[in-house]
């Protein structure tokens, strides 16, 4: 009798073929696991899909639209991957966004007398520095005791989408508003310039630079050596001589600053004011995002700009009946088969025939 | 405050503490076993969303319970092919599990928000021991399902710490190489126990949607799957001192409330604040504590199981 046995074999160098292919059949097969849901809602998948695609990239306005659904997604993946490269988990993105905006509302209707050339680096600043505040008290926790930092940072995200509403119900909410629990609109010298005839934003150009800037760190400087090597390895890095606990608070307090920013790029740049659900939940498709990328600065504008469809594409799905979270299910989906196609860029997977007595 | 409305907080924090103490229990079984599951809050949505359905078609809140827990466990399996037989990163699949959750539940649940459950799991006394004074009010004055969780904690207390097959679970958790030496077929028990563990989160979800705020809200979990995990490494992975902590939770949870009624002007958003701050102390807290104590979670918590790299 012949028994097939499955063996995996560790990969010493992964071809580059197999790394572009994998996440590109995952996605695929995710597209396919998903569409039994279409089918349960009533909906022929295909159809659906080709709705949705054509509304994310068939038109100029869908294509705007998609590019900024996809500027908070860049700017908070990055966010996620910096510490995701000392393999730190920061599931805060979500929350350290929303204070991020916060910040920057505070700035845009509260601190006067700014000179107009510094309102926009203001709100930036302050939205970097919230969003670090943000992280810092998990960032310091696991940096001193080792406290899960997965658990810490997503529970803020809860506090700070409560803050934000406590003031949007309250102290900030806007006179002139109708009851509505936002604030008063910020003055245009507070607006990201528009670029072009479309909502893109200057969010778009920061998220670009932070991309080469992030690349130029993480593969050109000694510190982003030093950072990958700490997450692969405490023992080597501490015998040669890398302060961890420090780099772990300043890599998280990072990360939380650029979810912040991403934060200050949506109430400058779309919505012109700090309103409620700022966000739809850019700070946990960040992580997809970080992860479906592996990591690569510039994969990640691709897959940003990829589930920055899939966020537009959003209304398409509502008018046709189902709920708005179809799309996190898809991607929810989509990271499962990520998740995978992993063991076949980590392992070679071979069968052999044995022959059993 | 007056001995009757302590009484009134008590009992409401028994029945606010049991959907986090389902949740923690099963998180218990399944770190024991050496896999982190941090998916609990996509189970327990899972699991609310699907045992509200099923008790709405079948008019029987039993039959939403078993359909919550199962759906809790088909779940937990998603997690168990991904990283044992694919060894995928036990993190990201955990959070792949609660965004899929949150997105899956929304999408069924859709129809049911805001349609009242037909029958729901009502409080009964239950005899003798609902008559001792105090106690009996707060203890034995609850539902069917607080009385099930009541019997479960010794149940598992037992089976892991007093049988041979506890053990041997366990020891999957601490030496899974060791185990696999004596025989034990670490893949196939490991799915076994995560799968457990899945169908207890898809418990303590049903919980919530048919017993302790009878209805369904997308999102209605609102992070108890997050403060069950944390509750896990405040029970350094004990099932009684899961218990106690579950209550303390549900406490505060139960005391928001109450506070209001009794005049006490707070606002209502810090009081839903508190859960997640409190839960952020006590886990730093006890992460300290337990470093001074060496205690730890058990030695290959989160980590792969390759058998060719013995």
């Amino acid at each position: 009798m012949a028994k097939t046995k499955i063996m995996l074999e560790k990969r010493l160098t992964v071809p580059t073929s197999i790394k572009a292919l994998v996440p590109v059949i995952a996605i695929f097969l995710a597209l396919i696991a998903t569409s039994v849901f279409f089918i349960i809602g009533g909906k022929n998948p295909i159809e659906m899909y080709m709705e949705m695609f054509g509304g994310a990239f068939g038109s100029f306005y869908g294509l705007s639209e998609t590019v900024v659904k996809s500027i908070p997604l860049l700017i908070c993946a990055l966010g996620v991957s910096i510490a995701f490269r000392m393999q730190l988990y920061n599931t805060g993105a979500e929350g350290q966004l929303y204070m991020g905006a916060l910040a920057a509302t505070y700035v845009a209707l509260f601190v006067p007398n700014i000179p107009l050339a510094l309102r926009l680096p203001a709100m930036m600043l302050a939205s970097l520095i919230a969003g670090a505040l943000w992280a810092f008290i998990p960032a310091i926790s696991k940096a001193l005791w080792d406290v899960n930092e997965v658990i810490t940072t997503l529970l803020l995200n809860y506090v700070a989408i409560l803050t934000v509403e406590s003031l949007l119900f309250g102290a900030w909410k806007d006179p002139d508003g109708f009851n509505f629990p936002q604030t008063a609109p910020f003055d245009q010298s507070f607006r990201f310039p528009l670029l072009g005839p479309s909502r893109i934003h200057m969010g778009l150009v920061i998220g670009l630079i932070l991309t080469i800037l992030l690349y130029i760190v993480f593969t050109k400087t000694k510190w982003g050596y030093e950072i990958r090597i700490m997450g692969e390895s405490k023992r080597v890095a501490k015998y040669s001589g890398m302060n961890i606990q420090r780099n772990i608070v300043i890599v998280l307090c990072l990360s939380g600053a650029l979810a912040g920013l991403a934060g200050m790029s949506e109430v400058s740049g779309v919505s012109g004011r700090l309103i409620r659900n700022i966000s739809d939940n850019f700070g946990y498709s960040a992580i997809i995002i970080a992860w479906l990328a592996r990591l690569n600065p510039f994969m990640i504008i691709v897959v940003s700009f990829l589930f920055g469809g899939l966020l537009s594409s959003g209304t398409i799905i509502q008018m046709a009946g189902l709920p708005a979270s179809t799309s996190y299910m898809l991607q929810g989906t989509i990271l499962f088969f990520v998740l995978a196609g992993e063991l076949f860029v980590r392992y070679k997977v071979r069968f052999i025939k044995q022959e059993v007595e | 405050m007056s001995l009757a409305l302590l009484i009134a907080v008590l009992a409401a924090a028994i029945s606010a503490g049991t959907p986090l103490l389902y949740a923690a229990l099963g998180e218990v079984i399944t770190e024991r076993t050496g896999v982190q599951n941090l998916g609990l809050e996509g189970m327990m949505l899972t699991g609310a969303v699907m045992g509200y359905i099923a008790a709405i078609t079948s008019g029987n809140p039993w039959v939403g319970f078993a359909v919550g827990a199962l759906g809790g466990g088909v779940l937990s399996l998603v997690h168990a092919v991904l990283v044992i037989s694919f060894k995928a990163n036990q993190v990201v699949s955990g959070l792949a599990l609660t965004i899929f959750g949150q997105g899956f539940s929304g999408f069924i649940g859709k129809n049911y928000i805001g349609i009242p459950l037909p029958t729901k799991f009502e409080l009964f006394r239950i005899p003798l021991l609902g008559d001792i004074p105090i106690i009996g009010n707060i203890l034995f004055r609850q539902d069917a399902l607080v009385y099930l969780s009541y019997l479960l904690v010794p149940m598992i207390f037992i089976f892991m710490f007093k049988t041979r097959a506890g053990m041997t679970m366990r020891s999957l958790g601490e030496n899974p190489a060791a185990a696999d030496a004596l025989g034990v077929n670490v893949f196939k028990m490991r799915y076994f126990y995560v799968f457990v563990g899945g169908l207890m989160s898809g418990m303590g979800g049903a919980y919530l949607s048919l017993a302790a705020s009878p209805s369904w809200l997308e999102n209605m979990t609102a992070g108890r799957g997050w403060i069950a995990i944390a509750l896990v490494i405040f029970s350094q992975w004990n099932p009684v001192r899961a218990m106690m902590g579950a209550y303390i939770f549900g406490g505060i949870d139960a005391l928001g409330y109450r506070l209001q009624t009794i005049g006490v002007t707070f606002s209502p958003i810090y009081l839903k604040m508190l859960p997640y701050i409190i839960t952020i102390a006590v886990l730093i807290f006890t992460t300290i504590m337990s470093r001074k104590k060496h205690l730890s979670a058990p030695e290959a918590l989160g980590l792969t199981y390759n058998r060719e790299e013995r």
